[in-house]
Order: C-alpha cells, then structure tokens, then sequence
C-alpha cells in the first residue's frame, strides 16, 4: 500500500465515518481512497467538496455532530483550510487533517517538501491556537500514528495534523495495522439536536473580551498540558554519538541512510527524530546537548525546525544546517558528505 | 375560555433582540421559530447562524446550532445533515455571506441537492461591518464603499440569487418573500414552513429569500426602508416562487422501489 | 543484505510494475522493503522510474544514492542513471531497444533482449515480465515461485488470462540467463 492509501485505510479503522477532500497533487491516492471505500462501510461518508475551505467546513459540521472526521490535502489547499482549522481550534472540535507537503511557497511544485513546518506547528491561521502536528516517518508509522492522531483530537478536542511529505504519501512499505482504542468522546461535546432538553450551541465568537480572554487560556492551557505529556521522538544511536543530526519524516529517512555510510567510516553520527512537530520534544533535545556538543539540522526546507532546535538547545551546542528546499530532495550520500565535512571541521 | 391567540415561539428563547429598530432579523428569526414550533421539530432542528448581523442568532434561537466561519455555513449544514440524515437542519445566511464569500459553498450545496434549507436575508448592504457594498446593493444605492452609488461599471451588478439558484437542477424549491409589510410577512412564513416541510419529507435543497430593512445601515427610518424595499428593492429583486418542484420530487419519490 | 534497484523506462512499459512486484514478492519472503515510485514532471514526460530496496533489516532511506541495481527499459534511462551505480553493481538492458551500452566496466552488464522475445511469445507488453525473470534468475532475491505467485496476488483475478503468458514469459527471461 501506499503512504496515502495507509492513512486513509488506518483513519477508516480507526473509526473515521466523514471525510471530505478536494483534488491536489501529490494526495490524490488519499482523496481516491477514500471515495473508493469511505462509502461501503456502515455510515461513512465521503464528499467530493467544491474547496478546500468548503472540505475543512464540512468535517467542523460533521465533527460537531460527534462522528470521526478527516480531510487532506497538499500545502497550497492547506493554506486555504487556515480558516477551518482555527474554527476548529476555537469551537474544540476535533478533526485530522493530513498535510502531504510539496514544494512551495507559492503554487511551487509537486515534488516532496517539508516547507510547510511553520505553518503546522505554529496554528497556521488566525489567532492564539496550536495543533497537534505529528510526523510519521515510514510506513507502519503512518497507520499507527494516524489511528493514534483520531484518539488525540478526541482526547484533547481539537484539530490533529500529519504532516508528510510526496515520498511519504506515494512510497509504498509492508504495513501491519493495529486494532484501534474504542472511542471515548462524550456525548455532552456532540451536537445532534436538543430533544427535549436544553440546546446547545458551539461557537467560537467571543465578543466579551474579558469572556474571550478566558477562553483563550483555557485553550492555553490544554496545549501545556499536551506539551508536557504528548512530544513523541525517536533517538538513533545517540548514545556514542558525536555529532547528532536533527531531522523528522523524510529527511530522518534520508539521514539513517547517511549515518549508516558514515557509521561504516568510524564517524560517531546519531539521529534525533521529532515524531511530533508540535509538541516539539524540546527537553529531550536539551537533555541530549548535556553530552553532545555538536547538532546538524537537516530540513527539506531553508531552515524551519532549525528554530525550533535553537529554542531547545538555548546555545548550549553548536547547530550546523543543511537544506534542500523547493521540493529537491536529496541522496544519503549527499547528505552524508555534508554531514562528513563538518565532522571532520569539527576536529571530533 | 380564552384563547391563546399570540405567544412566544418556544423555539425562541426568552431574550431581548439586539438588532437594530426595524431590522428584518427579528421577524425572520420569529417566523423560523414559529415554523420550527409549528411543525414541532425543535429537538431535531440544527441551525447554522453565519458571520454577520445574525452571528450572535444562537443567543435566540433555542436549537441546537453551531457557527461557521463567513460563508461557509452551507458546507457545514452539508456535513451535519449527511451524518444526521433525520435531523432538520438550516442554514441562515446574509447577502455577503450567501453571495459574496459564501458563493461556492451556497452554489454547490444546492448543486448536490443537499436536503437543508437556506434562509438567505437579502438587505443589500453588510450590516454589521457598518454598511458597505454587498453583492446585492441596487445600482446606484449609496454605501460606504460606493459613496457615490454603485456603478455598474466598477462594481457590477445585483446578485439576483432566486434566479441563479433556480437554474441549479438540485435545487428542489426557491423562492422570494419579503418582510415589508404583514402580508409579505405571513408570505414569508408560508414559504418558510413549505421549504421546511420539503426538507421533513427529504425533498431537496430549499431557500428563501427575503427581501429585509436594515433602517441603520440605509439611513431610513424603518417605514421609509419598508416602503424602499417594496418600490425599488423589488423592482430588481420581484417576489415569488422561482422554482418548485416539490410535487414532482414527492411522485419520483414514491415512484423508487423502497 | 541490502538490494536497492533503480527500475525504469519509458511510461508504459510497466516498469512501476516490476518494481511493485519485485517490492511483493520480497515482503512475502519476509524481507524488509520499501517502494518509491517517481511521480510528477517526469512521468508526464513519458519516462518512468521507480527505486525498491530490499533487506534483511529495517530500511534507513527509500532513496537510493548509489543502487546496486539498475533496469533500464529504454535508452535515455541508461544516460541518466547509469553513473550511479555502485561499483560491482549489476545493469540490466533491454537491448531490443537500448543500443547504447554503459560507459562503465566496473559493473556486470547484462544484456536482455526482453521485447524481441516479448513479440515472439505474441505478446509485446510481457517484455518486462521477461526482464523479471532475468532478474529474479541472476540476483536470486526470492524464488521464482514466490515472484509468480506474488505477481498474480497483484494481478487479481480480473486479470487471471494474463497470468499463463506472464508465467510463460518470466520463464523465458529466467532461462534465458544461463547459470
């Protein structure tokens, strides 16, 4: 199965029944997916939208009368699915949407980018928000991570985003799917008519300040709390490790390949993965810099996380860069021959 | 025994309307709530306010409702309905929102033949953003971004939106009232209780259209503006059923094998 | 183990193909695999590549720098990919149609001419089939038993006349490299 196939077939079992998308390259085998099997199962629902906006709308409604809902597309229709997914935030209703990065900025092109990290990890639109923003690196992780992304928006109300990349949506590797958590969502969040009872209403227009201020630290502080408790990350050899490259998702991918040919040279590289963009696992990267001196950010991109690792690393470590933007992407042995030079400047 | 001749709608909640004297929110908001009340769909009823003067409609409507961000309304109704296909659900839109930002989501939920209805208030000017150009201002009508009268050279014309939506073969029943006089008052609930019912009966895409005074915003008294809905608004925007083919759903619809 | 192989051609030629199937067959021996087709700009242009690395532990890149494999379908494939083979790699050539030769002699050269014998089987688009079996015959990275039967999972059933000429036509490309 594809990257795209995998996410639409784990979103399904995951108990996703709403899902509306829009055509655009390089998702389509998503959007495609999901027209093809989002119908056969019991109350599932697929809609081909007229937008991007229209689709990001659309699973806010669906969302709101308590069913599973997801939506992907490709970093231009992201940007056009700003205004939903700040809704969504404001109104705590949760939602995955799927971000298979391309290049940019602008129309850019349709090969494999992570230009779009700023985007994800900080809100995206308008106003004081976050969204969880997780970033799979291989195949099985992208069924385990987009099960586990539905039972997060559940858990903290809000909209998840995966964030891949071309490569990661059209490579194929063997997936085994795990049986999904049961739902837990209460009814008391679903919107489904009043019955008899009191109506509800859910909204995120706020004009009392003093009214909207409190809503924006109870959003405030639900994302401390996903901050302490939700950063995922995967350390790779680390422990003898001189120099540490930092990457996440494709170029992680990249940098294993690049630290195996240098391993096999006697240079002592090891891998720092982020699997969640936002929460960023700053403390463990800190944690890291107590012993190792030297970090290599490596983005498809002119320097995104880069940020973020400076803000984990406050100085204590020297930070190098190397990054291939605008949809290039490229080689292990390029990489590893970046990562050599400065290894070796750094007189290790 | 006495009897109740005139109540509040329970629909309605009990609280005191901020639109502006002579606004035609407030009627339409009543007549939803008494359609509602009337066909005693209340526990069923989802609404969907949009950004506007209507935004702050679920501090009066007492169904369940949740906002959509301007224009979107119709894809969330969408949505809602399709995962709920035994609720009632509408969406209530101004001019701007319907036929400005929300054009697409208007257009193609319509186009699908979603079953919702869309109550589109039509009062030629953004109300709350304080009286620009809406995509409904009449040629020549002064705003504060036409400050010398639309041209139709700069700014085109009204969005005749009956007669566009008419023409969308999902759309099952369109038509125009409007709430400047008692008469066009009970028009409109009449209207507004038959694209309901259409709903009910799973018929297709409704709206109505109703031609509303916004007094502030036209710099009229509220008698003038009901008197200028009816002489010039109408003129450009005439009343009536544009499209109704309720009959003709309810026989293709007893007509599929169950 | 690690075989990482570049397959490509013209579109068409059913080189997405060889690589899914190769990348099957190697799961269904249990191996570690990864597939990454090339998409975009280059296949609306008309050529087709796509990269399968198998291995008997996990995957780092997808991406292949300097593939120990390479199949080339057509000639413009060969100018673009064939300097990046590693040294002692293999290159497999569909020489009914590739009349250039790599520029290289530190890696094996093997010469298939897949769409000749595809026309004398009757059946023109099996060429890459025969090349699989070429393949599977001289790098030996599952049996030939498991690559069919994984070819015809592939292929559904839908496709179930295809399976006797493609099982016809791997066995001529199998045999037809001698041990």
């Amino acid at each position: 199965m594809s990257g795209n196939n995998v996410i639409g077939e784990a979103a399904i079992r995951a108990g996703c029944r709403f899902y509306a998308g829009y055509p655009i390259t390089p998702q389509n085998e998503l959007t495609e997916y999901m027209a093809e099997h989002m119908r056969t199962v019991e109350g599932g629902v697929f809609l081909q939208s007229e937008s991007e906006i229209a689709a990001i709308n659309m699973i806010a409604g669906a969302s709101a009368t308590g069913v599973r809902v997801m939506t992907s597309s490709s970093s231009p229709g992201i940007s056009l699915k700003q205004e939903g997914i700040s809704s969504m935030a404001a109104c705590e209703l949760p939602g995955i949407i799927v971000n298979i990065m391309r290049g940019g900025p602008g129309l850019g092109n349709i090969r494999p980018s992570q230009g779009d990290y700023f985007q994800a990890t900080r809100g995206g639109g308008h106003g004081d928000y976050r969204t969880i923003v997780i970033a799979p690196a291989t195949g099985q992780e992208l069924a385990d991570l987009t099960m586990d992304a539905f039972d997060l928006a559940d858990k903290y109300r809000m909209p998840v985003m995966i964030l891949a990349d071309g490569m990661m949506g059209q490579m194929m590797e063997p997936v085994i799917f795990k049986k999904p958590n049961p739902r837990q969502y209460p009814e008391k969040f679903m919107l489904r008519g009043a019955g008899t009872g009191k109506s509800k209403f859910i909204h995120g227009l706020i004009l009392d300040p003093i009214d909207s201020e409190a809503h924006n630290w109870k959003l405030a502080r639900k994302y401390q709390v996903i901050a302490e408790n939700e950063t995922l990350f995967e350390e790779h050899r680390v422990d003898d490790a001189e120099l540490v490259i930092v990457a996440y998702g494709t170029s992680a991918r990249i940098a294993k390949g690049a630290i195996k040919r240098l391993r096999s040279h006697g240079m002592k590289i090891g891998l720092f993965r982020p699997i969640t963009l936002w929460p960023f696992p700053e403390l463990k990267l800190r944690a890291l810099s107590a012993k190792i001196k030297n970090f290599l950010v490596f983005e498809m991109s002119t320097g995104q996380m880069l940020e973020d690792v400076r803000l984990a690393l406050q100085g204590y470590a020297n930070i190098e860069f190397h990054g291939r933007p605008g949809g290039a992407v490229p080689t292990p042995s390029e990489l590893a021959n970046v990562v050599a030079r400065v290894y070796n400047k750094k007189d290790l | 025994m006495a009897k109740t001749v005139f109540k509040h709608p329970e629909s309605l909640k009990e609280a005191v309307f901020h639109y502006c004297p002579g606004c035609g929110h407030s009627i339409a908001h009543r007549l939803v709530s008494e359609v509602i009340d009337e066909m005693g769909i209340r526990g069923i009823t989802i609404g969907v306010p949009p950004a506007g003067c209507a935004v702050l409609a679920y501090n009066y409507f007492d169904v369940d409702m949740i906002e959509a961000p301007h224009g979107r309304g119709p894809a969330m109704a969408s949505a809602i309905k399709r995962c709920l296909p035994d609720r009632v659900v509408f969406s209530y839109q101004g001019d701007g929102d319907l036929a400005a930002i929300g054009i697409a989501e208007s257009f193609h939920a319509a186009n699908r033949g979603e079953n919702i209805t869309v109550i589109f208030i039509n009062n030629a000017v953004y109300g709350m953003t304080g009286g620009q150009m809406a995509p409904t201002t009449m040629l020549n009508q002064r705003t504060t971004t036409s400050p010398t009268g639309r041209k139709k050279e700069l700014d085109g014309y009204p969005v005749k939106v009956c007669e566009i939506f008419s023409q969308l073969r999902g759309a099952t029943y369109v038509e125009r009232c409007s709430v400047s006089s008692p008469a066009g008052v009970n028009k409109t609930k009449k209207a507004i209780k038959k694209a309901f019912q259409c709903q009910v009966d799973g018929l297709g895409f409704s709206l109505v259209e109703v031609l509303s005074p916004c007094p502030t915003n036209w710099k009229m008294t509220p008698i003038d503006s009901c008197k200028w809905i009816d002489e010039v608004m109408a003129k450009e925007f005439p009343p009536g059923v544009f499209k109704d083919e309720i009959a003709e759903m309810k026989k293709s619809a007893e007509a599929a094998p169950c | 183990m690690l075989v990482k192989t570049i397959f490509c051609g013209f579109g068409g030629q059913g080189v997405l193909m060889m690589g899914i199937s190769l990348a099957n067959s190697a799961m269904n021996k249990g191996y570690h695999v990864t597939y990454l087709p090339a998409y975009g700009a280059e296949m609306r242009g008309g050529t087709a590549n796509c990269t399968v690395a198998v291995s008997d532990e996990e995957i780092a890149s997808p991406i292949a720098s300097e593939p120990g494999c390479l199949v080339v379908m057509n000639s413009p494939s060969l100018l673009t990919f064939q300097n990046k083979v590693s040294e002692g790699g293999t290159i497999f050539i569909n020489s009914s149609i590739v009349d250039i030769r790599p520029n290289r002699d530190d890696v094996k050269t093997i010469c298939v001419p897949c769409t000749d014998m595809a026309q004398e089987l009757g059946n023109n688009r099996v060429a890459n089939i025969i090349m699989m079996g070429a393949f599977i015959k001289e790098l030996k990275v599952v049996s030939p038993e498991i690559y069919l039967k994984s070819l015809e999972a592939i292929m559904g059933s839908r496709k179930k006349a295809l399976a006797e000429i493609n099982r016809k036509a791997f066995a001529a490309g199998f045999d037809y490299i001698k041990d």
